[in-house]
């Protein structure tokens, strides 16, 4: 008589540790193997769109910022192009330049979080914290730029908040100087230990035609081994002037496009931004830091579509202006939600303790999704 | 102690025969003096094991409650007594109540047959590694109910997980205990520790390469079988939420971890046992300090044990704040695809060997001895290399 079995329905979240906020799956498993997990996202919708239409241009800035927590600058940065390029508004050069610092140091501990959550959902513990520390360094200078250290609110529209304090440049260098060796240690730490390269490479492989087709963007697109950045493809602000790598998924340990592959491209990105940041602070031009602006801002009719390239990927701004001083319609585009949507055909058969790596490895976060 | 059991005879259990109160007695007293005997250790450990932990990860540690934060066990323990000690409505009451004082026996028991010195021992049980194992599998009962009768599906798949692999795993820990087994020739614990010298090529872990082998297929078993990372699958934080513990709290959630870290010393102990040569000290310092006074060599014993074993601890502590966890398949594949075959082969292995060579071998004893000195010299080397690569703050004083 065969015993009859039955398809356990587990509720993963929306508080469970590995989730990263407030994201709900619905898995299906038989014991360990799972059949489906059915993202459910919505618990963290603030309606950040609805609220660009109420608030004044100038005035939604701050809540960009919370689009996107982990890497603000970016979001803030995308914000005030769409709307300086429906204005014609010309950005002076030193502003460019601390928007790029201040991004690409965001991208930097966006990253980091990224790669020590994925170390602490495979299972350990300690690169997580040795990520948080560094975090925390970037974190104290970023506060020396702007007074904030998760929510920046620096870049204005037209330009950034306020100049670079006095001695930022020496303290970000010294910074880079020791952040390097301390991400090789972080290398030997985690990249080549056996037991996590058994955890994540080869698993959740999404291969380059599925990663195209369900939108992916930013480091999980790449990791797929799809060579495409903003950056470098659709260079906006003074990426062109700057020399840097696109870093591409190659399957070194597994299949093409899989967890050790997002994980990899996203330490290579590091890199990549400490090379960035160390051209800007010797290109960086003196001049004023915020352009000549009106009282009050008023687009003249017309729509306009901005994508930047933020720690997730491709961060879109669409913007709708009615001639006044709010917006008529505001979108935003996030890699998160696209992100969330592929987890439902990758996780298919896998086991419950991949899908957290999965999950860890496309860095998909709460607010990014729901906005 | 007589006088207790005749006084409680004739005051309060006129109807139950002497001897059985007399037994009473005796077992009650025993676990007392077992219990703080062993509180300690799980409470120091657990101390020890956040402070290096701290460490290793860049923080602190606690370092507040007594000094130094040594008293942190003590702090959690109040603290958690005072907690509400909830049971959720879906529980199976009996069992939820039943699990953590299982696991908690279970870990407990096996220190009655633990030899801390030549005399200092509850019981030299005729059975001692075999009881040992024995008990400790009791935990895996506790688990399992644990996990089932807490009604979360999140429980129930630790429970299930932790059966699957403490099962697993007590095979190949059986069969690497085996070899010492063959050796002997006895299970008695003191036995065992006295069939070895002081000398490190005296110890059996040196005895032949076959003994080696399954010194690391041991403790590997054992690391597995105490739920520590990387096998810490059945209270994965991160897959989990917490495993079979997910829905305790107060003083039963604390039992789980008590024996958790009873269990961390108890790896530590048999290794030192079984392989290590236990409590033996060199002759001449033995009769140096008995000369000091007659209980002396006792503690010189003791010490030398708890150096032992506290190393090893060392070990699996930083493995457990280095290494990610592995996955189900792997760890079942780990087991029965590499740790089993190769504990059979260590067993035929010990076999043969003792068959050919009855007295042993000199040579190779000395040629393994030397080949783990040079090991722990390139261990150091490497330690030294990495600090000198991190250009790291070195901070020695372990109590800043």
């Amino acid at each position: 008589m065969a015993i009859q079995t039955q398809e356990m329905m587990l509720n993963m979240g929306p508080q469970h540790p590995s989730t990263h906020g407030v994201i709900r799956f619905v898995v299906k498993t038989d014991g360990e193997v799972m059949s489906e997990a059915i993202p459910d996202v919505g618990y963290l919708h603030r309606s950040i769109e609805k609220i660009g239409e109420i608030c004044d241009f100038n005035g939604f800035m701050p809540y960009t910022d919370r689009a996107d927590y982990l890497s603000a600058m970016n979001a803030n940065q995308g914000y005030a192009m769409v709307v300086e390029k429906l204005m014609k508004i010309e950005v002076p050069r030193r502003a460019e330049y601390l928007r790029i610092i201040a991004s690409e140091f965001n991208r930097i501990i966006s990253h980091l979080l990224a790669v020590g959550a994925l170390a602490m959902d495979v299972g350990a513990a300690t690169p997580f914290l040795h990520a948080l520390k560094e975090r925390e360094k970037v974190n104290d200078l970023m506060e020396a730029l702007c007074g904030q250290r998760l929510t920046y609110n620096y870049v204005r529209i037209g330009g950034v908040s306020y100049d670079m304090p006095p001695g930022f440049t020496e303290q970000s260098l010294s910074f880079l100087d020791k952040f390097e060796p301390i991400m090789q240690e972080f290398e030997r730490l985690v990249s080549d230990n056996k037991i996590f390269v058994e955890r994540v490479a080869n698993v959740g492989a999404i291969s380059r035609e599925d990663a195209i087709a369900y939108n992916l963007v930013g480091p999980n697109l790449r990791a797929s081994g799809v060579d495409w950045d903003l950056r470098r493809d659709m260079p906006y602000s003074i990426y062109p002037e700057l020399d840097f790598k696109v870093c591409v998924g190659r399957g070194e340990k597994g299949t093409l496009g899989d967890c050790y592959d997002r994980y990899i491209v996203r330490i290579r990105e590091i890199l990549e931004s400490v090379k960035i940041l160390r051209q800007c602070f010797i290109q960086i031009p003196e001049g004023p830091t915020l352009a000549d602006m009106p009282k009050s801002l008023k687009p003249p009719i017309g729509e306009a579509y901005v994508r930047t390239e933020s720690s997730r990927g491709d961060i879109g701004y669409y913007l709708i202006s009615d001639g006044s001083t709010h917006a008529f319609r505001l979108r935003i585009r996030t890699g998160s939600f696209t992100g969330m949507s592929i987890i439902q055909k990758i996780s298919q058969g896998m086991m419950i303790a991949d899908l957290v790596a999965l999950i860890a490895s496309l860095d998909v976060v709460a607010p990014e999704i729901d906005r | 102690m007589e006088q207790f059991a005749i006084y409680l005879h004739e005051n309060f259990f006129y109807q139950a025969p002497l001897w059985m109160i007399k037994a009473a007695v005796q077992v009650g007293f025993a676990s007392i003096v077992l219990l703080l005997f062993v509180s300690p250790f799980a409470g120091i450990l657990s101390f020890i094991e956040r402070r290096i932990a701290g460490r290793m990860q860049d923080r602190i540690g606690p370092n507040r409650v007594g000094p130094q934060g040594i008293l942190q066990f003590l702090a959690d323990g109040v603290k958690s007594l005072l907690k509400e000690d909830l049971i959720p409505k879906d529980a199976d009451k009996p069992l939820f109540i039943l699990a953590p004082y299982l696991v908690f026996l279970g870990m407990f028991t096996t220190f009655v047959a633990l030899p801390f010195s030549s005399k200092l021992i509850v019981a030299d049980l005729n059975v001692g590694i075999l009881y040992i194992f024995a008990t400790s599998s009791l935990t895996v009962v506790g688990l399992v109910m644990a996990g089932w009768g807490s009604g979360s599906k999140w429980s129930m798949l630790g429970g299930m997980r932790s059966a699957a692999q403490v099962i697993s795993y007590e095979i190949p820990a059986g069969l690497a205990a085996l070899t010492v087994l063959l050796l002997t020739g006895s299970l008695s614990m003191q036995a065992i520790i006295k069939a070895q010298g002081a000398h490190p090529w005296q110890w059996f872990i040196f005895d032949n390469p076959f003994t080696l082998i399954s010194f690391f297929i041991l403790f590997i078993a054992l690391i597995a079988e105490g739920n520590r990372t990387p096998f810490d699958l059945p209270e994965a934080e991160s897959e989990l939420v917490s495993g079979y513990n997910t829905e305790y709290s107060g003083m039963r959630f604390v039992f789980f971890f008590f024996a958790e870290w009873a269990n961390l010393y108890i790896i530590g102990a048999i290794m030192t046992t079984l392989f290590l040569g236990g409590w033996q000290i060199p002759q001449s310092l033995y009769n140096a300090s008995a000369a000091v006074a007659n209980w002396f060599p006792q503690v010189v014993q003791l010490l030398f044990f708890q150096i032992k074993a506290l190393v090893l601890i060392f070990i699996v502590v930083q493995l457990r704040w280095t290494l990610p966890r592995i996955r189900m398949d792997q760890l079942m594949s780990l087991c029965w695809k590499y740790l089993v075959p190769i504990g059979f082969f260590c067993v035929m292995g010990v076999a043969v060997w003792m068959l050919l060579f009855p007295q042993g071998v000199p040579w190779m004893r000395t040629f393994l001895t030397i080949l783990a000195g040079i090991t722990l010299v390139y261990y150091f080397y490497r330690v030294y290399y990495q600090i000198k690569a991190s250009n790291a703050e070195i901070q020695l004083n372990p109590f800043v």
